[in-house]
């Protein structure tokens, strides 16, 4: 690293680039369009990797082999992280190109209290580690965390629907993530000008009226000046000085990642995503290339050694918590690709070497590598993007065509599908209230179907013995207003205090002074609650009640329309439902900083656990069964294939759901063609068509039902086999039993 | 069969399908007809051989199923009407095939094996962009024993379709002991590799076993019920006789 730094010192950081407004102030956008350099050709320039990557990439195989075995390989219990705390580490410092991990030794885990001191005992315990004491007595005495907060404030309503799983995977024991800071601006401005900017914008507020907003942003804004530089002491221990803009390609990418390693060294947030770096350090590699300072060989080099890093970013969770999100997910959201809002595309050739590390280096579930899809992409993307999908399963698509014109041209997806401008916007995450089981109180009357105690007081049951389509749906449209006012309660208590007990610093200094905050709803069993009210409506469902006179079961006499077949019929119940959702949750009377309401349908893969704690439903769903994931009719109910399913999911309107919409589709090579060139053509097709019907979000996994099965019983033989679920990728091995079996079971489109 | 009528044509259709990768380039929204003359021994749909146990529907019907995937199919694919046998009912699969085109400008595949090819004229023709026509055998004693009717009219209709330069895939089942016979297949394909260019491609389809149950269902005599599935080995090897002659194999 040293000699690079060295010689990089006098040069002028910035000579080369075009100039432009963002030479004067903080605007990365404007620097990618001035600078960048759109790439419409095929993949043919890409180069493999080097023996000193795959030495390094299996290094890390053995350790990596270690944890699977054992859960959790080392956590370093002895301190609370912090950007500081922990002095350099490497996995082999002699041959790394991009430097830099979360604690002293590669695949430690670090613990963070700030979020909930439970969370990380437990999660300590459940591996077989101790909490220092000392580490206990202060957060147990001296210092307040997050979850304490929250609890000094939650109402018995948000108690009791937390403790039934009405609303669940509420971030309130662990950090909220889903915030992206734009790490971009240390690489391309340096940390000495960030905190000057810093430093003015909190002078601006020097003689205005101290407001407690007010004097939130100027705690805010010092927190966020000092954690700047404690990033670049953190540098600095890699011999790195950070304080200047990166001086060519492989200091870019070194000041990038120490950015986001800062965030991840302080904050365990559900979604720790990347943002939108590869075009943008496109215009470096380009840079250097076009010195002859840089090969190809070299460019695929360094990603590669940055993806390395970025599959090992870990935190130390509890089993529930696994259980809950399936495997050990990060989400180190990458965005890839999409359209400028001047109609050149945003590939680069960096989007590709991003790509090629999944050849390079095998599958892998992170980075979550997400494409911006828009039929207008170049046609050589287009077919190297479907050919990865094919051979790994491990790109998810977004729709950028219909992003675009809300979010403009330079977002990133935060976790699976949440878009968000970088640097400009954040969104307090919610996870989400299940639909299916407030149906099930609607019927009931509130009182939860599985524990027969009062969860939503004031209702009335449904008393006949055959449910009424009409009647159901003036008990479920009272039950969703109870849903949404104690959802957005809870939601409102979370991020006031996440905001005050464990405020990502880092995260938000690399953010514009005032920014869009969203408040992230989300909706989870649309697919069962649809076809309940559509069974109801187009079926006949008789109400069987156990001795308490509990509806605790139903049996439907005749057929009825599923969700997920193509059908209005039925597909208008999930639209009404996704809009009825939304309209009850934008007319709560408050939202924690004025964030704007928006809501997504996307379960990650919690659909296992909202199934276990949701009764039997009218739909003919037996309790515990597992939901669809996300916005997926349920398993085995789309019966006319892949494009039927898709255009039903297509229907839901991105409008109602600011926050993304997640499908997940499955098919087996020969249904997408009987050759390698023709799978291509046809997957990149049907991602033009999927884009083109307005279809959000599709994960695509390409293979056979039996490799799954014999990886359930060998999974010594499949380390890195990864599939996609619900808006992000896992390691197939890592997830349980139960899971692995949901996702075998679910529907296989061997025609598409 | 007449070729005009004074109501609207109305069609006998067994099922659809919204999308299927192997019925033609790209994804497929398919058609099903009812009604076939043919009794292929292997038949895997013989539930379509009645026309009348399809349900009835207009043109304007069975194009509101096709309108919700146009977009996709624009993109994606396109529409193939298969069966059954469609030449059975000409006027109305003809019909459909103009509105598709009209309303939807999609590409167009008719799935037939031809023996009703004189039903059609010409025109017919013009709003098919390609035909997959399925030749079951070269032989014409043992064409008729496998199918029950003779073999010339699909040649015939194959040289027809040749003159017209319209696109064509031949389609082949293996089936072993039925029709893996080397002479038989090198008789195929050299008559195929004569038709030109106008061929864009042979597809070697092994024969399966997934439509056995149907034959129970309906209570008729299944004879395949132990003939087994190809080979790998067996699907390259006749792959390889056809791809000698110069034609593209899948």
């Amino acid at each position: 690293m040293e000699a690079i730094t060295r010689s990089a010192i006098d040069a002028d950081p910035w000579h080369g680039f075009a100039t432009g407004n963002w030479q004067t102030s903080v605007d990365v956008r404007n620097f990618i369009q001035l600078n960048y350099t759109p790439y419409v050709g095929n993949a043919d320039f890409l180069a493999p990797a080097t023996e000193r990557t795959k030495r390094l990439w299996d290094k890390l195989g053995e350790l990596l082999k270690e944890e699977r075995a054992r859960g959790v390989l080392d956590v370093s219990a002895d301190r609370a992280s912090s950007i500081t705390a922990h002095d350099a580490g490497y996995i082999d410092q002699q041959s790394e190109l991009i430097v830099g991990l979360q604690t002293d030794a590669p695949l430690k885990r670090a613990i963070m209290p700030n979020g909930g001191l439970r969370m990380v005992e437990n999660g300590l315990e459940a591996f077989g580690f101790k909490l220092d004491p000392v580490i206990k007595d202060i957060w147990t005495h001296y210092r307040k965390s997050h979850n304490q907060g929250v609890f000094d404030v939650y109402s018995p309503d948000i108690l009791a629907a937390r403790k039934s799983g009405v609303i669940t995977g509420l971030p309130d024991a662990y950090g909220r993530g889903r915030i992206i800071g734009d790490y971009r601006r240390v690489a391309l401005y340096g940390i000495d000008f960030l905190r000057s900017d810093r430093l003015r914008q909190y002078k601006e507020l020097n003689d205005v009226t101290f407001t407690d907003d007010v004097m939130r942003q100027r705690e805010e804004l010092s927190e966020q000046f000092r954690a700047l530089e404690e990033l670049k002491e953190m540098a600095a221990k890699y011999g790195c000085d950070i304080a200047r803009p990166a001086a060519n390609a492989r200091e870019a990418i070194q000041w990038v990642y120490f950015a986001y390693l800062a965030a991840v060294k302080e904050q365990n947030g559900a979604a720790m995503s990347f943002g939108r770096v590869s075009t943008f350090l496109d215009v470096y590699i380009q840079r250097d290339i076009a010195a002859g300072q840089l090969t190809e060989v070299e460019a695929q080099e360094m990603i590669d050694d940055l993806v390395i890093k970025l599959r090992i970013v870990r935190f130390l969770r509890t089993p529930e918590y696994d259980q809950l999100f399936s495997g050990d997910p990060t989400w180190v959201t990458e965005s890839i690709g999409g359209i400028g809002e001047d109609g050149r595309p945003l590939v680069s050739k960096s989007s590709f070497r991003f790509l090629n590390t999944l050849y390079n280096l095998g599958p892998a579930p992170e980075p979550n590598l997400t494409v911006l899809w828009s039929t207008e992409l170049p046609q050589g993307f287009k077919d190297f993007c479907a050919k990865v999908s094919i051979d790994t399963s491990s790109i998810q698509y977004e729709n950028d065509d219909l992003m675009r014109p809300h979010w403009g041209d330079d977002y990133g997806i935060a976790c699976c599908v949440s878009a968000m401008r970088i640097g400009k916007q954040m969104q307090f995450f919610g996870a989400r209230a299940n639909l299916a089981k407030a149906m099930l109180y609607a019927i009931n009357g509130g009182v939860d179907e599985k524990s027969g105690a009062v969860v939503a007081r004031g209702f009335e049951p449904i008393k006949g013995d055959v449910l009424n389509y009409d009647e159901v749906m003036a008990h479920f449209d009272k039950m969703m207003d109870w849903l949404a006012a104690t959802y957005v309660k809870a939601l409102n208590c979370i991020h006031y205090m996440h905001d005050k007990y464990a405020y990502e610093r880092i995260e938000m200094a690399l953010h514009d002074r005032d920014i869009l905050r969203t408040m992230a709803c989300g909706i989870a069993g649309l697919s069962v609650a649809a076809d309940s009210l559509s069974a109801i409506k187009y079926a006949k469902v008789h109400v069987i009640r156990n001795e308490e006179g509990l509806a605790v079961d139903y049996k439907i006499e005749g057929e009825y329309p599923a969700y997920g077949n193509n059908d209005d019929r039925a597909d208008s119940i999930a639209v009404w439902l996704t809009e009825t959702f939304m309209n009850k949750i934008k007319a709560q009377p408050y939202f924690y900083r004025n964030a704007m309401p928006t809501q997504s349908v996307l379960t990650i893969t919690s659909n296992v656990v909202y199934g276990k704690k949701t009764g039997n439903t009218p739909c003919g769903r037996r309790a515990g069964e597992p939901f669809a994931p996300g916005a997926n009719p349920m398993n085995g109910r789309d019966v006319k294939g892949f494009v039927a399913a898709g255009a039903s999911v297509a229907k839901l309107p991105y409008e109602a759901a600011l926050d993304g919409i997640s499908w997940t589709a499955s098919a087996t090579p020969d249904a997408l063609g009987h050759t390698a060139d023709e799978r291509i053509a046809n997957m990149a097709n049907c991602l033009d068509g999927f884009a083109a019907a307005g279809g959000f979000h599709v994960n695509v996994n390409v293979f056979k039902r039996e490799t799954l099965i014999d990886a359930m019983e060998h999974p010594e033989l499949y380390p890195q086999l990864t599939i996609r679920v619900s808006g992000y990728a896992v390691n197939f091995v890592k997830l349980t039993r139960e899971q692995q079996l949901d996702v075998i079971n679910r529907t296989f489109h061997a025609k598409m | 069969m007449s070729t005009s009528s004074p109501t609207p044509p109305i069609g006998y259709l067994h099922s659809t399908e919204s999308g299927a990768g192997v019925d033609g380039p790209g994804m497929r929204f398919v058609f099903f007809t009812s009604g076939c003359q043919f009794r292929c021994l292997y038949c895997h749909n013989p539930d379509t051989w009645k026309l009348h146990h399809g349900r009835q529907v207009t043109v304007e019907q069975a194009l509101a199923e096709v309108a919700p995937y146009a977009k996709f199919l624009k993109f994606a694919g396109g529409v193939t009407i298969s069966g059954g046998e469609p030449l059975m009912q000409a006027e109305f699969v003809g019909a459909l095939f103009s509105a598709i085109k009209q309303k939807f400008g999609l590409h167009t595949a008719l799935d037939t094996q031809g023996f009703l090819h004189e039903n059609i004229d010409d025109a017919w023709l013009d709003n098919v962009d390609l035909v997959l026509l399925d030749i079951k055998h070269s032989d014409p004693e043992r064409y008729l024993a496998l199918t029950g009717q003779p073999l010339q009219p699909t040649l015939d209709f194959a040289r027809r379709l040749q003159r017209l330069g319209k696109k064509m895939w031949i389609r082949y089942v293996l089936v072993p002991g039925l029709t893996d016979d080397d002479a038989d297949i090198e008789r195929l394909a050299d008559f195929v590799a004569d038709l030109g260019p106008t061929v864009e491609r042979v597809e070697v389809l092994p024969f399966h076993q997934l439509g056995s149950d149907k034959w129970k269902q309906l209570g008729m005599d299944y004879q395949l019920a132990d003939t087994p599935v190809p080979t790998a080995e067996q699907v390259t090897h006749a792959r390889a006789l056809f791809a000698a002659r110069g034609l593209k194999v899948t």
